[in-house]
């Protein structure tokens, strides 16, 4: 066995894998594979042998490197879940981060160390582009509702767009609830209305 | 000031007392604010609340064995505080395998275990390739058993898979897996997909199966009386309410929405319901009590359950089966149960253990109110099990 050890990435974003990827090999000298189908995927993982399995906790498919776990059998490779021998809160670090990785066993910690690092760093990333996506598109989404609850002000009231908002944010204050709450619900209301 | 509690859930029917006890109140009554947190996986689930990230969570009943046993995942030991459904899963092979078992004279009644087992070991006698969701699953249990029962060796003749169910119809499709147990709507998504078709339901194997459990870390449970017990009084609260027919409707709206199982309503409702899409024609059967949220002290943890499930896995795994039945039951806190649900109207058996799958009809049993009906819980082929170790 080379000295050099092998990971397997299980990843189905082609962008995403490949920034894996680098990641790890800013980290080390590892042999890396990405894995990016999930068909069969135990299988192909026992085939390959790898040293480290990483997969994003997102990912359904964890559930199918479970098995790799329990395989027992005289000529399988013990693999193990990190979580197993982990005293440095590393394994905690890692599923705060999104990320878990299944580790053969008896591979020494000081080995697993600077991969799980570059993966915890690069999957802290995905996660904090993951929540700042979703904050967009919060935004977006409110900000519509605003626009809409402001038309609605507008023609029922006979207000122009500034006079609309500041009414919208006064309600707002004075109920103290968020500017689009108020917004969300004089258009569920109109919608009854109508 | 409401306590703040995360917990966390797979989005499925399933999951609903966790959902309904947040949306409809009952966490609130009990001054908790309860958190939901949607997982991917069981496995990361799992490790989610072994580490802490989450205080309790919605729970394949064998997996806190399995970790009692050693097996799988090596974080905290996880006690089951309440089990949170019983059935609710379904049997089905791929088209191909179908089309195979019909030419043979199969009738596809979706009744009979014996004939259906039969006709489908007979179909792929060298081997059958089956999808469960998790290793260490009632589904995986329900498998064992009934092939066992019927002659095949177990588990080294059958080759038993994990696939995510919603990886499943891919699955069956690729000829990664000819047949499946999956929970509601998975089973009826593959038939529609064109993948496969159903040929049992679970409650043909044994007919009252608990299937998920409300799991927290041991050392929570006992360090946290109070808010553990806040958790369950509001959990039982909503798997009563979901035990009353006239609010599936109303369930069924709630799980649909995005934060939980963002599918449609009809769906949820029809699973909830037990009606079941078994073929390509559209065929469909109604299952009695296919997801059981309340009758029968379905909530109710026995220890023998907990015995029964180390048991069956010591059994494949070669571990000492007397210690393992042990180490199942303590799993299993019918005492914590007893103690926090004393304040409400829980009716409770009066024993902790009792012999598994004796009742081959629903049977009244001693409990305070004296109106506590036990249902029927027979496996098809009289198998049972004794806790204290007798055969």
């Amino acid at each position: 066995m080379s000295d050099k050890l092998s990971i397997i990435v299980v990843e189905a974003d082609r962008e995403r894998a490949l920034l894996i990827v680098d990641s790890l090999r800013d980290a080390g000298d590892f042999d890396v594979t990405v894995i990016s189908e999930v068909t069969g995927l135990s299988r192909r993982i026992s085939e390959l042998n790898p040293d480290v399995v990483l997969v994003d906790v997102t990912s359904p498919s964890r559930d199918m490197l479970e098995e790799l776990t329990l395989a027992s059998g005289p000529m399988d490779r013990p693999v193990a879940l990190f979580v197993d021998r982990d005293e440095g809160g590393l394994t905690r670090a890692a599923i705060e981060a999104g990320v878990s990785a299944y580790v053969v066993d008896g591979l020494r910690r000081d080995r697993i160390k600077p991969i799980m690092d570059a993966a915890i760093a690069r999957f802290h990333m995905f996660s904090q582009m993951r929540a700042e996506l979703a904050a967009t598109r919060q935004a977006l989404e409110e900000r519509k509702i605003i626009d809409r609850a402001k038309g609605l002000l507008m023609k029922a009231k006979g207000l122009d767009e500034d006079a609309a908002y500041a009414l919208l944010r006064k309600t707002a204050m004075d109920q103290g609830v968020k500017l689009a709450d108020v917004a969300q619900s004089l258009v569920t209301a109109a919608g009854l209305l109508s | 000031m409401s306590a703040p509690l995360v917990a966390g859930f797979i989005p499925l029917v399933d999951a609903a007392p966790l959902v309904i006890a947040r949306e409809i109140g009952f966490a609130e009554e009990e001054g908790l604010a309860l958190e939901l947190r949607p997982a991917a996986s069981w496995a990361t689930l799992r490790d989610m609340v072994s580490l802490g990230q989450v205080e309790a969570a919605h729970m394949l009943a064998p997996v806190p064995v399995a970790m009692a046993l050693g097996l799988g995942g090596g974080g905290a030991r996880l006690d089951v505080l309440q089990v949170l459904s019983v059935n609710g899963n379904a049997i089905g092979v791929s088209t191909a395998l179908a089309d195979i078992m019909r030419e043979a004279g199969h009738p596809f009644d979706f009744a009979d275990p014996v004939a259906a087992g039969q006709a489908l070991l007979a179909a792929k006698p060298e081997g059958l390739r089956i999808g469960v969701p998790f290793p260490f699953s009632g589904h995986a249990e329900l498998l064992y058993h009934w092939l066992g029962a019927l002659g095949a060796a177990v588990p080294q003749a059958l080759s038993v898979h994990t696939v995510p169910p919603p990886l499943m119809a891919q699955a069956l499709a690729a000829g990664e897996v000819e047949a499946f147990c999956v929970g509601a709507p998975w089973g009826t998504l593959a038939v529609e997909s064109g993948a496969g078709e159903l040929l049992l339901p679970g409650t043909a194997i044994r007919r009252f199966s608990p299937e998920k459990v409300l799991a927290a870390r041991h050392d929570w449970a006992e360090a946290e009386p109070e808010l553990a017990g806040r958790l369950m009084r509001a959990i039982w609260r909503a798997n009563r309410w979901l035990g009353q027919g006239q609010n599936l409707t109303t369930a069924s709206e709630i799980l649909a929405r995005k934060p939980y199982l963002d599918t449609p309503a009809e769906l949820i409702e029809r699973a909830l319901s037990g009606k079941l899409i078994v073929t390509q024609k559209g065929e469909m059967r109604t299952v009695p009590r296919y997801v059981t949220f309340f009758e029968g002290a379905a909530t109710f943890p026995w220890r023998s359950t907990g015995a029964l499930i180390a048991d069956r896995i010591a059994a494949r795994t070669g571990l000492d089966r007397p210690a393992a039945r042990a180490e199942g039951a303590r799993v299993f806190r019918s005492d914590l149960y007893r103690q926090h649900l004393a304040r409400t109207t829980a009716d409770m058996p009066g024993a902790s253990e009792r012999i598994e799958g004796a009742l081959t009809e629903d049977t009244p049993v001693a409990s305070p109110s004296g109106r506590l009906t036990l249902p029927a819980d027979s496996f098809f082929d009289g198998f049972i099990f004794d806790p204290s170790g007798e055969e």
